[in-house]
């Protein structure tokens, strides 16, 4: 991609998504999973944005709402230029080529009993008018392109390694040539030899097609690889957003700081040297969380104000975002 | 045996299969290592690579049939676990070899209370009454730092979060102070925050109760920061075997280099392209007649395809199942 002034593709501003909890004899609604609660961020066109945090913190959801494969509490998601954020469901339909999704679990999110030529060519025949042959034709190219063998289009799922059911997913999610593809976990579920292959293959194809992708995972070294800026959630928030460079080298927020320090060091020397910073206690639950800001119960740098004030989220430095209170000058 | 100390647990050629419609899968082959006291031994492979399957097998813990234990010799007290009668391999497991599991969500009973699951191994291996099963419970809890341990008791393992479930496995682990503690991926299903807690309380407890540690992982970045040996399986073979820091700086198998070349670091140079290892790992189908990783590897020689390499010593307590360590075999291949 070039540098040239990039312009966003998605353009998400204070994007909420609460779940309801009922309970009760008469279920009764009595209170709000706040999954996520209040996301503003940019991905700009032939970018890799890196969505993370642990587990619970509401990346997927974000993920999965930012596609609107979730009725939204509230914001708005402009992508390609269109504002989809109370779109209905039903005119969202042909605005699925364009925004696609590639999922965590390629054994769930694969259906067991098409075969693979039929699991690519199901976008095709959902929106397009193409003729069987150039279906035929498309999917061979789609196979051709994620490194599938073309001869394997008759065989079902379970015939296939891990890795190579995510290149079915990916082929899937290629097969209408969108621009923006939601990446979920993708090799969260893959072995250490075949992340590497998978995490190659979605660079590729970015170069290629010129694709946009949010990528959600766990994994910061991963992450620190294939994203062009990041953004850390906890707890339904973006607490800070930067580019690559800037957040693994120097990151403000305190908790970014923590998770970092808290990835294991694959080199012994520098391994037992770090001073990690190991937090206290676990994240407060979605639906109860804490007064003021999200991270003062765990906060190593906790002062009065965080107690009681939500801190907000606004660019510290140049293209860097964080929502804290150390960095306001009161 | 180095050190001149007598191992705790010494396992010798192992061999395990499993009987399958399609054929025999050799999923242990050969292995051996042995663990000394207070010692921490990381093992590292791929899914498929047989790490588990060994720690079941010198555990009994395999459905038999399928599993068939075909040979070998695990060592721990004096005597051979794979000759104990089931009631025999009971009284050890739990007891003086304790085991934690990767999902501590499905290996809790839910419909227990934590304290009555920490109280089981010591009423039925030491004979504690309930009374003091209970008081010896608080301590466990207390000692993998859970917080209220008094009250934490009677609750159920739904009302945990998974970082604290895994520290009431460690706790049932260790409740009847085993001489070997065996921890299969034990942070895999946890947060990297959590993750951090448990390997601090790992090191913590290791060096206050003196037990001697095999730790299983597909983590390298894990093995770096709390292992003090490494052994490197594939394919049900134990490819490589070191000191961890000689491992990370020195690694002669190419599955460990190229291993160690895939994971993109957090710090240092960020590559431009990850490093890939090409194709799948293997399903060992029939006795092994080649190296399990010659397909994936790019320094395979044709003898590399007719024979199993044997373990060869390339250093002090470091050995590679690889023939380019053989000046005579890598002349042979010209």
């Amino acid at each position: 991609m070039l540098d040239n002034p990039a312009k966003p593709l998605v353009s998400v501003r204070d994007l909420k998504m609460h779940f309801p909890i009922y309970s009760g004899l008469l279920r009764r609604r009595v209170g709000e999973v706040k999954a996520v609660d209040g996301l503003t961020f940019d991905v700009m066109e032939g970018e890799t944005l890196g969505l993370v945090g642990e587990s619970g913190c509401g990346k997927s959801t974000a993920g999965r709402a930012v596609l609107r494969l979730y009725d939204i509490t509230g914001g708005q998601i402009a992508i390609d230029g269109r504002e989809i954020g109370d779109t209905p469901q039903s005119q969202l339909r042909e605005m699925r080529p364009t925004m696609q999704m590639v999922f965590q679990d390629p054994q769930a999110s694969l259906n067991p009993r098409m075969t693979v030529e039929a699991i690519i060519r199901e976008p095709l025949d959902e929106h397009t008018t193409l003729t069987p042959m150039e279906k035929r034709k498309k999917v061979a190219k789609l196979m051709d392109a994620v490194g599938l063998n073309r001869k394997f289009a008759a065989r079902y799922p379970h015939a296939f390694s891990g890795g190579q059911r995510q290149r079915i997913g990916i082929a899937r999610a290629l097969a209408l040539n969108p621009k923006f593809i939601v990446c979920d976990e993708p090799i969260a579920a893959l072995d250490v030899s075949i992340q590497a292959q998978v995490v190659n293959l979605l660079e590729d194809l970015q170069e290629k097609f010129g694709l946009t992708y949010l990528f959600i995972s766990h994994d910061l070294s991963m992450v620190r690889h294939i994203a062009t800026r990041v953004a850390v959630m906890y707890l339904g928030k973006i607490v800070e957003l930067a580019d690559r460079e800037t957040l693994f080298a120097a990151p403000l927020h305190p908790y970014t700081k923590a998770l970092l320090s808290a990835v294991p060091e694959p080199d012994p020397a520098l391994a037992r040297n770090t001073n990690r910073i190991i937090l206290q206690g676990d994240v407060p639950s979605p639906s109860n969380p804490p007064k003021g800001c999200n991270f003062c119960t765990r906060c190593p740098a906790v002062m009065d104000i965080c107690k009681q004030v939500e801190p907000e989220y606004r660019e510290v430095k140049p293209r860097q975002f964080a929502a804290c209170h150390l960095y306001n000058e009161t | 045996m180095p050190h001149g100390t007598l191992p705790v647990l010494d396992v010798q050629d192992l061999k395990t299969v499993f009987k399958t419609r399609a054929g025999e899968v050799h999923a242990v082959n050969d292995v051996s290592f042995h663990l000394q006291k207070g010692e921490l031994l990381g093992v590292v492979g791929e899914s498929g690579s047989g790490k588990s399957v060994t720690m079941m097998s010198l555990l009994g813990l395999l459905p038999m049939p399928p599993a068939e234990i075909r040979s070998g010799r695990v060592m721990f007290e004096g005597q051979d676990l794979l000759t104990l009668d089931p009631k025999g391999l009971r009284s050890v497991r739990g007891a003086r070899i304790g085991f934690i599991f990767q999902d501590p969500m499905t290996s809790l009973n839910p419909v227990f209370t934590v304290g009555h699951q920490i109280a089981e191994p010591l009423r039925k291996h030491m004979g504690m009454s309930k009374k003091r099963a209970a008081e010896r419970s608080i301590e466990l809890l207390e000692l993998v730092g859970i917080p209220d341990a008094g009250r934490r008791l009677y609750d159920y393992p739904h009302q945990f979060s998974g970082g604290m479930r895994q520290r009431v496995m460690i706790a049932i682990a260790l409740a009847c102070d085993p001489q070997v503690l065996i921890a299969d991926e034990p942070t895999t299903a946890l947060d990297v925050t959590i993750q951090a807690q448990i390997l601090e309380l790992m090191k913590e407890l290791r060096d206050k109760l003196g037990m001697a540690v095999i730790w299983i992982t597909h983590d390298l970045g894990v093995i770096a920061g709390i292992a003090d040996r490494v052994m490197v399986m594939y394919g049900g073979q134990v490819v490589e075997h070191a000191p961890v820091h000689e491992l990370f700086a020195n690694p002669q198998h190419p599955y460990t280099s190229a291993l160690l070349k895939t994971i993109p670091s957090i710090s240092g140079k960020r590559a431009a392209r990850l490093t890939v290892i090409e194709g799948q790992p293997p399903l060992v189908l029939g006795a092994p007649t080649s190296c399990p990783f010659r397909d994936r590897c790019a320094q395979a020689m044709p003898v590399c395809a007719v024979k199993v390499p044997p373990r060869y010593d390339v250093g002090e307590g470091h050995d590679a199942a690889c023939f380019l360590v053989d000046p005579l075999e890598v002349a042979n291949a010209g």
